[in-house]
């Protein structure tokens, strides 16, 4: 990147989130729905790229995290506390939890067996929600979640989307520190080259597991947002219908860049639930079109076409 | 035993192939030692036993006396060892900097730290390696803009930062341009006396020029190990390069004893 590119972009990220904190004043209601939820799948596609696009691990079962934290927010919304701040911290600790456990198995293999024990991680989550009757209320769902509260008022429409929006500001500052920082070096050295990373003397995978549990704790984050968002959490919110979507996004947007797999993630949300219903329902069937597209025609995702623009014909 | 990095009757069979079969060796600190052999004489395979990237069939290596035979690689790292390997190994997403700075960076405490940190102490460092191996002013250039030459030289940049005790080179001078090769022997003379260097090379010359011994191996075996003009004039040496015959060919370009 370009010093200029480089200063150009805290001044870019300000306008964004001007932009965005602006939009109910501008939007309509249903509109402002549909960003919110695009915020809280944008912080589940950040989260996915903490590990597919700093540290080199695809995985395909992150709906895992994200739903165990949807599910511990509602759960303790419903029986405990509606408080926002609070469902939100059980929410990154069940997700990062659950992540620490998958991860010390998971993080051993690599490639294809790293991306086939997600998968069935995930597959085994996904059945435990539909069979944990008692906390998760089976296949019907947790449902009758109340909605956050912050200071005593209750978090609806325009002000759940402020506050949507706060937590996802927070979440991809936290991120993009934590990329450009010694640790976010190290996970990068880690997917360039693991073998040389151990020979110069890096505990790859304590590495490895701290990515995985900071990222299944982000989608936890996430997915306590989900929760006070849709008020109804169902064991589909944690599994493949998740986290298909959620690697699609990155893959879409490019990984690694951080604000490119939120563009897919807006992307993905915007054709698969809204373009979607006007296509008779064939919105997967064009989010799999863009996706072969993208891999030929633009490898390296909707944020290398910025990059390449700035950058100009190399 | 004074030995920084020893091994005995160290075995490594793939299958069938006895690729190291029972080699002993022992490097006194400040040694500097050439491995030499023709292809597939085992000289890599040691070196991965010795780094530990690879664990043998059979037999101990110690590094300070300690038995590291069942060390992992990461480890004998953090005790000391650095290494490049004779296929390039850097991080190719990077600039020059960044790939000595990855190296850098564990020495400094840091690598954990997920603030960007002031980093003026690790630019410092990584700019001083740079300009030891000829690569000063190049270090924002990404890994692909260099050349082959300039690649071997950030591999020993790389291995230089972790400020290893005992530094492995496997075939360093590999495919440099004679200018090339005369920085790298300027380098390696100018490495800090207390570090004991173990290098596989074949061109003879700089073999000559920069060990104080010399252990040649053959089909998994120590042939020989002696100074560099005893290796010179054995007939054992010669015939396994060349078969019998033709020792008069041997070390023709090497400068004269004396």
């Amino acid at each position: 990147m370009s010093l200029a590119a480089r200063a150009r972009w805290p001044a870019l990220a300000l306008l964004a989130a001007l932009a965005l904190a602006a939009a109910p004043l501008l939007l309509g209601p249903f509109a402002v729905t549909t960003l919110t939820r695009i915020l809280v799948f944008a912080l589940l596609a950040l989260s996915l790229d903490l590990l597919v696009g700093i540290t080199g691990l695809p995985s395909l079962g992150h709906g895992a995290y994200f739903g165990v934290g949807a599910y511990a927010a509602g759960w303790v919304a419903i029986h405990a506390t509606p408080s926002g701040p609070v469902t939100l911290a059980v929410a990154i600790a069940a997700g990062g939890l659950v992540a620490a456990a998958a991860g010390s198995v998971a993080v051993r293999a690599r490639g294809v067996f790293f991306l086939m024990l997600t998968l069935a991680i995930g597959e085994i989550v996904e059945q435990l929600a539909e069979s944990w009757h008692s906390v998760t209320g089976g296949s019907n769902g947790l449902y009758g979640i109340p909605a956050a509260r912050l200071g005593g008022a209750a978090l609806i429409d325009d002000a759940l989307y402020w506050y949507v929006l706060a937590v996802f500001i927070a979440g991809f500052a936290v991120v993009a520190c934590v990329a450009a920082s010694p640790f976010g070096h190290t996970l990068r050295g880690i997917r360039d080259n693991e073998p040389r990373m151990r020979a110069l003397g890096y505990r790859v995978y304590h590495f490895k597991l701290a990515a995985f549990v900071g990222s299944g704790a982000l989608a936890g984050l996430a997915g306590g947002l989900f929760a006070a968002q849709q008020r109804l959490v169902t064991p589909a919110d944690l599994g493949l219908a998740t986290s298909i979507p959620a690697l699609l996004a990155v893959t879409i947007g490019g990984e690694g860049s951080l604000w490119g797999p939120c563009l897919g993630a807006a992307a993905v949300v915007l054709i698969r639930d809204y373009l979607g219903s006007s296509l008779g329902g064939h919105g997967s069937l064009v989010l799999g079109l863009l996706f072969v597209v993208v891999v030929f025609a633009l490898p390296g995702g909707l944020a290398r076409v910025g990059l390449a623009r700035r950058r100009g014909p190399a | 035993m004074t030995a920084v990095l020893s091994c005995a009757g160290l075995h490594r069979n793939f299958g069938a192939v006895r690729a190291v079969d029972g080699v002993d060796l022992a490097l006194p600190a400040g040694a500097r030692h050439a491995l030499i052999g023709p292809n597939g004489a085992g000289k890599s395979t040691l070196f991965r036993l010795l780094a530990g990237g690879l664990s043998p069939s059979a037999g101990q290596i110690w590094l300070d006396g300690g038995d590291v035979t069942r060390t992992s690689e990461a480890r004998r790292a953090r005790l000391g060892i650095g290494q490049t390997f004779q296929h390039s190994s850097l991080f190719l997403s990077m600039t020059a900097g960044e790939n000595v700075g990855l190296a850098a960076q564990r020495l400094l405490r840091r690598p954990w730290s997920p603030l960007p940190v002031a980093r003026r102490e690790l630019s410092e460092r990584v700019d001083a390696l740079l300009v030891d191996v000829g690569l000063g002013g190049r270090g924002s250039a990404p890994v692909a803009a260099l050349s082959h030459g300039e690649r071997r030289q950030l591999e020993i940049a790389v291995a230089l930062a972790t400020r290893p005790r005992v530094l492995l080179l496997d075939e360093p001078a590999a495919g440099l341009s004679p200018a090339e090769t005369e920085r790298l022997t300027h380098m390696v003379q100018r490495l800090p006396g207390d570090v004991t260097l173990l290098f596989v090379e074949h061109d003879l010359d700089l073999v000559f020029r920069l060990a104080t011994r010399v252990t040649v191996m053959h089909l998994g075996r120590v042939l020989m190990t002696g100074s560099p003009e005893e290796v010179r004039v054995s007939p054992a040496v010669q015939e396994a390069y060349l078969g019998t015959g033709r020792r008069q060919d041997l070390f023709i370009s090497s400068p004269a004893a004396g």
